[in-house]
């Protein structure tokens, strides 16, 4: 049998038909349902008189458009998004698929309660409509984005039309330099590759750098997979991996969990298994980085300058003249010198407890900077209480932060929390499009710990220069 | 499903590249819970100001281009979310083929659902077709999905690949969840095996 890497392993197991062309059916292990991309889904299912194939392999939780204030239990004021909330609760009801409710613990961002809940597991096909499913792929799971017509045929059928992508493998060696995160990692990629540089690709992460990182920062790294165009990434599972699993609700238990192990340790890409895209990277040259621009591509070392748009070629001279313009800044300009006056730390990137935790130690001893609206977002509801329980919501309290509810909050600003035209944020999250945190917002990406450095200076700043 | 058989029309060049699905429907237009009606605020932060008013210099709003029903886009069109709202929006426009050197995959998948043709040409031909839309309304050019050919304003023709299986949908209209529901004997007898090899699943 000729090597197969990971990505053709978990392909091939999940093959239902494949026709002539290559064309295939993939079965769906898991479905994740939230409230934006679903409800003309459910509408089409109604119209065509069609149920869920498989309620039990579908979990739905709206957190796009909850609020993050801690009254949210008051009701949704926007009309529209109170509707799209209450059209998923309808859903689930009339489909009978399980909710994490706005009023339950275990309500947060769909990419953070899947693995808290133990729903995320190795080898599995993973969809949900939304592109940062990708996220999933952190523990060998072929997790992506689907539209919403690709939810309503989930939906029905638990399959999938599907062609098979290509391999592409990035490799990370070597030791990360002191202050350089996972989300570092993931967007000095994007910054080599682009964003368009993983199109058609699934992209393996893997080398020694990749193998150090906890299993929450390989989330971080696979969650912006799609900002580097491929629809999914993935890490193969490992004794971290395992240990992440076991014991949460949704974990095999048993015999079962004993044979899903014995299964998981087969997910690895064989010696010589084929790539049709190979990137090699030194951990050890990567640096805290930020970017500058309005593409998650246009990622520069917090050390560097603005660039200008000459510097670029072809369609992107043009691009960059955009980015710079919209972003309000000049070519030259040191990045350390852009003054900020937002921070949110969020989001399905870097929303769990170990980016709170890194936030917090950087914050020891040390303030918001007077001025800075600062909020800390947790990525679900028991993020938020561990936060709690370990006594690190009172320090970031105490040091100035707004400490919310769980959602996806100012990463999109689909709820209340978004930025005023012109305000400038250091964000932990994963896109720093146009309008995206909001109306003419400007959004500069970073790692939990940057984006802590710059509450404390008020402007982007190097973390490793703190005094 | 809407089909596409062959169509006609203005095409309006949009060189920028890597435009987001961001910018085609910003997410304040992702609360509705229909598919129809997001014509009206596609590329809405690039169309409209603040305030609602039309931005003259926006391609669409040039008069030339407000009937176009072809876009010829820069490089990696559609990078960003999932959301099917964007190819709602094109399509509920009056728009059905794009055309651009690269596309981000999750909406070119759903452009198929959505009775509109993207097509993935090198950049000299895409270059070519932009110029040809930069000719305004008065050029024409006409996309054959059948024929797998796309023929300028001055009658020259460029050839384009598409997926067979996804063009005989787009021909015939065809809706995928019927498809598959033919297969339905083999999804069973996949989830019978499934229960006995992976049985956690
Ligand atoms: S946190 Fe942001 S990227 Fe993640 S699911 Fe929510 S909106 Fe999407």
């Amino acid at each position: 049998m000729s090597p197969k890497t990971l990505y053709d392993k978990i392909w091939d197991a999940h093959v239902v038909h494949e026709s002539d062309d290559g064309t295939c059916l993939l079965y769906i292990d898991r479905h994740l349902v939230h409230e934006v991309t679903s409800p003309q889904a459910f509408e089409g299912l109604r119209l065509a008189g069609r149920k869920v194939r498989a309620p039990e392999k579908t979990i739905a939780v709206p957190d796009h458009n909850v609020p993050t204030d801690p009254n949210r239990l008051a009701g949704i004021k926007d009309e529209m998004s109170r509707i799209q909330v209450e059209a998923l609760r309808q859903n689930a009801a009339d489909f009978g698929v399980e909710m994490y409710d706005v009023d339950d613990i275990r309500q947060g961002i769909v990419h953070i309660i899947g693995p808290e809940q133990g729903w995320t597991q190795p080898g599995m096909t993973i969809v949900c409509g939304d592109s940062h499913t990708a996220t999933h792929g952190a523990f060998g799971a072929l997790a992506h984005g689907i539209g919403t017509s690709e939810v309503e045929h989930v939906l029905a059928t638990q399959t999938l039309i599907q062609k098979k992508s290509k391999n592409m493998l990035v490799r990370v060696e070597g030791k990360l330099p002191p202050g350089v995160t996972a989300k570092d990692i993931t967007l000095t990629i994007i910054g080599r590759t682009g964003t368009a540089g993983g199109n058609g690709h699934v992209i393996e992460y893997a080398g020694s750098a990749i193998r150090e990182l906890s299993v929450e920062g390989r989330m971080t790294v696979c969650n912006m997979a799609i900002e580097g165009g491929a629809r999914a990434g993935l890490i193969a599972p490992d004794e971290k991996t395992f240990e992440y699993v076991k014991g949460r609700p949704h974990a095999p238990k048993g015999a079962q969990w004993e044979m899903a192990l014995e299964y998981w340790k087969t997910l690895t890409s064989d010696e010589g298994a084929h790539y049709d895209k190979i990137i090699e990277i030194d951990a050890s040259e990567i640096a805290p980085v930020v970017t500058w621009g309005t593409s998650p591509e246009d990622v520069l070392p917090i050390t560097a300058t603005v660039p200008a748009p000459e510097d670029f070629a072809g369609g992107k001279v043009d691009a960059a003249r955009r980015s710079i313009d919209y972003m309000g800044l000049t070519p030259g300009q040191r990045l350390s010198d852009i003054t900020i006056d937002t921070v949110f730390i969020g989001s399905c990137t870097n929303g769990r407890i170990e980016d709170l935790r890194e936030v917090a130690k950087i914050m020891e001893g040390r303030r918001v900077k007077d001025g800075i609206r600062a909020m800390i977002v947790p990525g679900s509801g028991l993020v938020r209480a561990q936060a709690e329980e370990e006594g690190i919501a009172d320090k970031l309290k105490a040091a100035g932060f707004d400490w919310r509810m769980a959602g996806c909050s100012m990463c999109l600003g689909m709820n209340p929390d978004q930025l005023a035209p012109g305000e400038r944020c250091a964000s932990t999250s994963n896109r720093n499009f146009e309008g995206r945190q909001g109306y003419k917002g400007r959004t500069h990406l970073m790692s939990p710990a940057m984006a802590a450095a710059a509450a404390i200076t008020g402007r982007l700043t190097d973390v490793r220069e703190l005094d | 499903m809407d089909k596409f058989e062959k169509l006609t029309g203005i095409a309006a060049p949009m060189p920028l590249v890597n435009i987001d699905t961001d910018m085609i429907i910003p997410k304040q237009f992702l609360k509705t819970i229909k598919r129809t009606g997001l014509g009206a605020n596609l590329f809405d932060e690039m169309r409209f100001d603040r305030e609602g008013n039309e931005n003259p210099d926006f391609v669409l709003n040039q008069p030339k281009y407000r009937d176009a029903e072809i876009l010829v886009a820069g490089d990696n069109f559609g990078c960003g979310s999932s959301r099917e709202h964007a190819p709602w929006a094109i399509k509920d426009f009056g728009i059905s083929c794009v055309i651009s050197t690269s596309f981000a995959d999750i909406f070119f998948n759903n452009c198929f659902k959505n009775g509109i043709l993207p097509i993935a040409l090198p950049q000299e031909q895409v270059d070519l077709l932009m110029a040809d839309a930069e000719k305004g309304s008065n050029a024409r050019m006409t996309v054959d999905l059948d024929q797998q050919q796309i023929t300028t304003s001055d009658g020259e023709v460029i050839p384009f690949d598409v997926d067979p299986f996804r063009k005989h949908c787009l021909l015939h209209g065809l809706d995928d969840i019927g498809l598959t529901m033919e297969q339905a004997p083999s999804i069973d007898s996949y989830e019978t095996q499934l229960s006995s090899v992976r049985p956690w699943i």
